[in-house]
């Protein structure tokens, strides 16, 4: 059931990124432009799924001690602000400013086959192994990392 | 390039991105970061558990374009920058940077600051602010 829920799950957020719009570079980096094309359907995008995220999560941990077909909630519990954290959103952030595609989108997008989705992703693979197994830059390797 | 606001949709995007967050959470406690998922597929063979339900979720996330041509008939509107040294680039720093930073904009920006993270506001507010600089910068100053 756990799988068939994951997979349940990537499906509904993948089509939330394409009713939303998010699929499409072009008005993620009109979201960036505020002094140029400025779309601010981002802001909706964000605003709708935070105000269904938040009182669902309240909900789910006030109600449940753990999840359906799991042992735990696998929640991240660092509270530092340490400067991987900064160092790595600063990164994530240019690179996202440059292609106007974060993650999810252009997993979504990629059987779509646009050239410069197939070129994004697996350098995105590749930078994401690169973070991973870099031992001198000291990544936390905790459990429920986000 | 201009494009169209779409307050409703992209409302209505956000909130079934939500609900799939808290699907994931309720059925199998996990945080629906894409980074996190992502990466988890790459991990040692010691957390096996972990890198099935990432892969499924992941091939949801891959399923739902093609789910979306076959009940519509048509691919989603979509343009993608065509410089491929900039995608090369734009791939390389946003998975390295999503990683590094322990999310992305699900993991940090809905998941975390659902639950009211710190970390993941500060990351949020980081990541808005060097990606609206990057675009007046390509934009703006360079011309791109």
């Amino acid at each position: 059931m756990k799988q068939i829920f994951a997979l349940l799950s990537g499906l509904i957020f993948g089509l939330g990124l394409i009713i939303s719009g998010m699929a499409d570079p072009a008005k993620v980096l009109n979201f960036l432009d505020l002094f140029g094309t400025w779309d601010p359907s981002l802001a909706f995008v964000m605003g709708g799924a935070i105000a269904v995220t938040a009182p669902g999560f309240a909900r789910l941990f006030r109600k449940r001690h753990a999840p359906m077909f799991d042992t735990e909630f696998r929640l991240p519990t660092r509270k530092d602000l340490e400067p991987t954290l900064l160092v790595g959103a600063a990164i994530f952030g240019v690179g996202w400013g440059l292609g106007g595609f974060c993650p999810g989108p252009a997993l979504t997008a990629l059987p779509m086959a646009a050239t410069g989705t197939l070129i994004f992703v697996p350098f995105m693979l590749a930078g994401m192994w690169a973070a991973r197994n870099t031992p001198d830059l000291s990544l936390p390797r905790k459990k429920g990392t986000v | 390039m201009e494009t169209e606001f779409t307050p409703w949709l992209s409302l209505g995007g956000g909130v079934m991105i939500g609900a799939a967050s808290v699907l994931l959470m309720a059925t199998n406690g996990r945080i629906a970061g894409i980074s996190g998922l992502t990466s988890n597929i790459f991990k040692r063979a010691s957390d096996g558990e972990a890198r099935g339900v990432s892969a499924l979720f992941v091939l949801g996330l891959l399923l739902a374009a093609p789910l979306w041509l076959l009940v519509s008939g048509d691919w989603p509107q979509q343009w993608v920058p065509s410089s491929p040294v900039l995608m090369a680039a734009a791939g390389l720093l946003v998975g390295f940077g999503a990683t590094y930073g322990n999310g992305c904009t699900s993991g940090h920006g809905v998941c975390g600051i659902s639950r009211g993270s710190g970390r993941s506001i500060v990351a949020t507010l980081t990541f808005m602010a060097t990606a609206f600089v990057t675009v007046f910068v390509m934009r703006h100053l360079i011309g791109a």
